[in-house]
């Protein structure tokens, strides 16, 4: 550690940071365009110069004879910053009021008003009035740049971010700054468009409004939108996100910083593969099958005088959470052995945990397997290099993983705990000698193959707790329509052994309810559903996931034991 | 030394027949402080230029040996030497006529180089207007590689050396010698940002030098005569300033604009701008008065027809608030015409030239030209006088606003102009006139 001394304030940083980074240790802001933690330094956009000197051991201050660019200078001991003097300041407006030259000030319709970088230094740091008297240079905007990205020519403060981000992060390159001077513009080459798998993350980078998302443009002024901190459930990567939504509809994700995790950046696989959540097939009304019903019906009547149906008032769960428990205790009596549950990748820890342990209470016989683990392909790694080949294993910046769900270690930690070992439900395909299933879902897209479907047949009992239809939520006695990532609560495990808490964003929709409300309810437990309280239950009750006991697992999350990995980053 | 008496020494071969071939520089002598420098151990090499106090000819005047100490001692891998043949600042023209007319003095120069720094392979940046260089150029270096003054084992050294010729395609910024490298490199000629510098990570990432043509063509005549031959010429050390490193040797002096006798002079250093004009330029034309002379290309900014008795050396200009000698192309202005167009026309260049990289440099260029054209419209304000000011401060008259020092050169001429001529420009203003020469029509 070396101290450094940020506007007269003494802190400690790291040596290997830079004054931007010092600075921030400080509580000082250096404002920057161009420069980007997980991208190389250019130090073009000039925004961060600062006056920086070195303190002698006499107490002396030697100060240097030029203004110096914060994101490109190193710190040392004993390094003094300067970031309030009239010189700084001076610069600092100038800078702007150059970078506002051109720039349209059409903030009224911008996506960016509300995060823009241009705003809010201007605010801070920039002066109220432009002494440019002659016409602005106007540009032609440009929606050719990808399939989801939209270039706003005239916003541009040239800091290329955006090009940076697709030499070194994607490795495709397919940005570059064309022309010159005050006339250059970033660019993609005839039909070689913005389209690789990173490119969302352009979007992101951009501090102004000129790289936008074709798929949020005009949807929603942002400071409207509420922030969630999640975890995308598209691959086992577990990118860190937040959930930007806004009476209950989800419009965008964005990577949240997770040196742990991801980095900076996520997929667009992930980014855009949110919408499924809105989809107008999600199941959204719990449902007892005809003949459960009918049974129900005779036997509630007497205690209820609302009719039962779509038109009730009444809380549809009662009913059926109650013929669910009931029918789940008389099975496992029946046939312990000929239970069997399905815990799907995509279910938190602590969803997990509560089913397994309310039906192991109920008989330790009861079988738990995991369900179907998606596969696609193979990791897909990057920087790719110029005939899109895969980096050597030292030099990767990106993975997007072939397995597309988010908590398969998680779920198999409390299956192990409970099971003793983890059993598929592939290996089950033809001798399960199942009486009775409880299959929970949850994934993006169908899950119910041919052979599963043929595998559970026609059981004695069939529970399914899922988001979409499929033919065993078509015959199932039971139905829950339950939550999708966005909905719930919980953790989720990645690749890497890393435990991330998500928050919900949204409500379910209709009648449909997260999980874990619907399993605690089934469990007969008391109270609400709160993951952090049943995240403790389950670090102290597995062992191997007593990484969890603490419940907060904190902004980036903890590692689970054995399987640590050492950051990313750093 | 009376300047009267003086032989040119880099131009001496100038207009001989033939003088672009190798035989025709063999028989006056040439090669010979090649054979002598291939005899010497590569430190002696360096001491000599060391000790002669050359200073680079492109620019910035930085002292050539010291220049070649900075490389790494004990490096594995190759160093590369770029020669930075990019000519581009307006006025200057010396090493298009020391190509064109003494190919093999710039190349014996590069190889005696090449040994003093252990480079194997040399890269000859030339800008892509100059094709007639390019010809010859190319020419020269295939008579070497047939006479074994290049190539494996050079004269029986045991020395390597290839040249490449590498052509640019008409930007500005290549002659800033980071841009140049990365030009080189096959990439967009942005300036890279310093530390590290070129001698330590430059061309592939390699140790690397650059040097000016002009530079190289004087190593030749160093290894002959021997370092005090070259530090009789010129203006000594000022004892009193210890960062002075003199201005020695032979300097060539590129004299265009309204002078009856426009060209190129070879001259020792320190001459007077007064005594370029008189003596060598055949006065100012058309029996005119100088209102403003570029001591050393546009981006050095004017000196105001006061100072023209300043020294043309290292130092001289900078006394009198230009940014320096550069390239010694002196350009004069006669009192018939506008400042206002002057630095219109410079401000033009810079705008059109600016690499766009550095924020300060690309909009305050693009933004000074347009409010030189309003005021040459008739629409000028008194305050766009001190805004001019405040633009060139930022692009670069404050030290550190950018990364190159290109924008300096974009600063300057604004902020002599108006501190030497502001009267001129207020006049202007006022009257309200238009401008009699016509807007240009550029690129853009």
């Amino acid at each position: 550690m070396a101290k450094v001394i940020v506007n007269d304030v003494e802190v400690e940083a790291d040596p290997k940071d830079n004054c931007i980074l010092a600075a921030r240790k400080a509580g000082v802001e250096i404002p920057h365009y161009c420069w980007h933690e997980s991208l190389s330094v250019v130090a073009s956009c000039r925004m961060c110069l600062v006056e920086v000197g070195e303190k002698k051991p006499d107490g002396t201050i030697a100060w240097g004879p030029k203004l110096v660019p914060g994101c490109q200078t190193p710190i040392k001991e004993g390094t003094v910053i300067r970031t309030d003097s009239a010189k700084v300041k001076t610069t600092q407006q100038m800078t702007l009021e150059f970078l506002l030259l051109n720039h349209p000030l059409d903030c009224s319709i911008c996506d960016q008003a509300g995060e823009c970088y241009l705003q809010d230094y201007t605010y801070k740091y920039g002066k109220a009035q432009s002494r440019l008297d002659e016409p602005k240079l106007q540009r032609m905007d440009k929606y050719h740049i990808g399939e989801q990205i939209a270039l706003f020519t005239d916003r541009c403060v040239m800091c290329t971010r955006c090009v940076r981000f697709t030499r070194e992060i994607s490795g495709t390159a397919e940005l570059q700054v064309m022309a010159r001077g005050s006339h250059e513009e970033i660019d993609v080459f005839p039909d070689v468009p913005c389209d690789n798998k990173l490119a969302g993350n352009v979007v992101d980078l951009c501090p102004v409004g000129a790289l936008c998302s074709k798929d949020f443009l005009y949807k929603k002024r942002v400071w409207w939108l509420k922030h969630a901190e999640s975890v995308c459930t598209g691959c086992s990567t577990g990118c860190s996100i937040h959930i930007d939504q806004n009476e209950d509809k989800v419009y965008r994700l964005r990577p949240r910083e997770n040196p742990l995790a991801q980095g900076h950046f996520m997929c667009d696989e992930g980014r855009f593969g949110f919408k499924y959540i809105h989809d107008e097939r999600r199941l959204t009304r719990p449902k007892l099958s005809d003949a459960i019903a009918g049974a129900a019906n005779r036997k509630s009547q007497a205690t209820t005088t609302a009719g039962s149906g779509d038109l009730s008032f009444a809380d549809p769960w009662t009913d059926v959470l109650e013929v669910a428990r009931r029918k789940i205790k008389d099975a496992v009596k029946t046939d312990a052995r000929g239970f069997v549950a399905v815990l799907s990748p995509f279910m938190t820890v602590e969803e997990a945990y509560l089913l397994a342990s309310f039906l192991k209470g109920l008989d330790k016989r009861v079988r738990l397997v995991l369900g179907p683990v998606p596969m696609v392909g193979s990791d897909d790694k990057y920087p790719k290099g110029p005939k899109g080949q895969s980096p050597a294993e030292d030099k990767v910046r990106f993975t997007i993983r072939a397995e597309k769900c988010p908590n398969r270690l998680g779920v198999e930690a409390v299956l192990r705990h409970f099971e003793g070992q983890v059993t598929k439900l592939e290996q089950m395909m033809g001798g399960a000698n199942a009486t009775s299933w409880f299959l929970v879902g949850g994934n993006s897209e169908g899950w119910v193959t041919e052979s599963i479907d043929r595998a559970v047949g026609q059981p004695g009992l069939l529970i399914v707790q899922d988001i979409f239809p499929s033919p065993l939520s078509e015959r199932a006695d039971i139905l829950l329509p339950s939550g999708s990532f966005a909905e719930r609560e919980g953790t989720y495990v990645n690749h890497s052994g890393l435990a991330q808490a998500a928050q919900a964003a949204v409500r379910c929709p209709g009648d449909a309810r997260a999980d874990g409300r619907i399993l605690l309810e089934l469990a007969e437990r008391k109270g609400l559903f709160n993951a952090l309280a049943i995240r403790k239950e389950v670090g102290n009750a597995i062992p191997s996931l007593v990484a969890l006991a603490e419940g907060d697992l904190g902004e980036h999350g903890v590692k689970i034991g054995g399987v640590a990995r050492e950051p990313i980053y750093s | 030394m009376s300047n009267d008496n003086f032989q040119p020494v880099l131009l001496a071969r100038q207009n001989k027949p033939n003088s672009h071939t190798l035989a025709s520089y063999q028989a006056d002598g040439g090669y010979q402080a090649l054979a002598k420098a291939l005899k010497m151990v590569n430190t002696e090499v360096i001491d000599v230029v060391k000790a002669s106090g050359l200073r680079g000819r492109g620019g910035a005047g930085f002292p050539t040996g010291l220049k070649w100490t900075f490389l790494p001692k004990d490096v594995k891998g190759p160093i590369y030497l770029c020669i930075n043949g990019d000519e581009s600042e307006p006025g200057t023209f010396n090493n298009r006529v020391l190509i064109e007319q003494d190919p093999h003095q710039v190349l014996e120069g590069i190889v005696i180089s090449s040994f003093a720094t252990r480079t194997t392979t040399a890269y000859f940046y030339l800008r892509y207007e100059y094709g007639r260089c390019y010809r010859v150029l190319k020419d020269a270096i295939d008579e070497m590689y047939d006479n074994n003054l290049l190539g494996k084992n050079i004269l029986g050294s045991g020395y390597d050396l290839d040249i490449h010729l590498h052509r640019g395609a008409c930007a500005y910024i290549c002659g800033e010698e980071t841009g140049l490298i990365e030009s080189l490199e096959g990439k967009r000629a942005w300036p890279r940002i310093k530390p590290p510098f070129p001698a330590i990570e430059g061309a592939f990432r390699k140790p690397t030098v650059v040097n000016n043509v002009e530079t190289m063509a004087c190593i030749p005549h160093i290894i002959n005569h021997g370092p005090e031959w070259f530090m009789s010429m010129g203006i000594p050390k000022d004892p009193n300033n210890p960062r002075d490193a003199g201005s020695y040797g032979p300097k060539l002096y590129c004299i265009s604009g309204h002078v009856n006798k426009p060209g190129l002079v070879e001259l020792p250093m320190g001459i007077s701008a007064r005594d370029l004009i008189e003596k060598h330029a055949g006065g100012v034309w058309k029996g005119r008065k100088a209102k403003a002379v570029v001591p050393g290309g546009i981006s050095m900014g004017f000196m105001s027809e006061s100072e023209l008795d300043t020294p043309l050396d290292f130092a001289g200009p900078g006394r009198v608030g230009c940014l320096g000698l550069g390239t010694a192309a002196v350009i004069v202005i006669d009192d018939h015409t506008s400042m206002v167009d002057v630095l219109y026309n410079a401000c033009r260049f810079f705008a059109h030239e600016s690499c766009g990289q550095c924020t300060p440099c690309r909009e305050g260029t693009a933004w000074s030209t347009k409010i030189l054209e309003r005021i040459r419209d008739g629409r000028g304000k008194l305050s766009d006088i001190d805004l001019l000011l405040e633009i060139s401060s930022s692009i670069g008259t404050i030290p550190g606003t950018t990364i190159c020092g290109l924008a300096d050169g974009a600063a300057w001429p604004m902020k002599t102009a108006i501190n030497k001529f502001r009267g001129e420009f207020e006049e202007y203003i006022k009257s309200g006139r238009k401008s009699e020469s016509r807007s240009l029509a550029g690129a853009h």
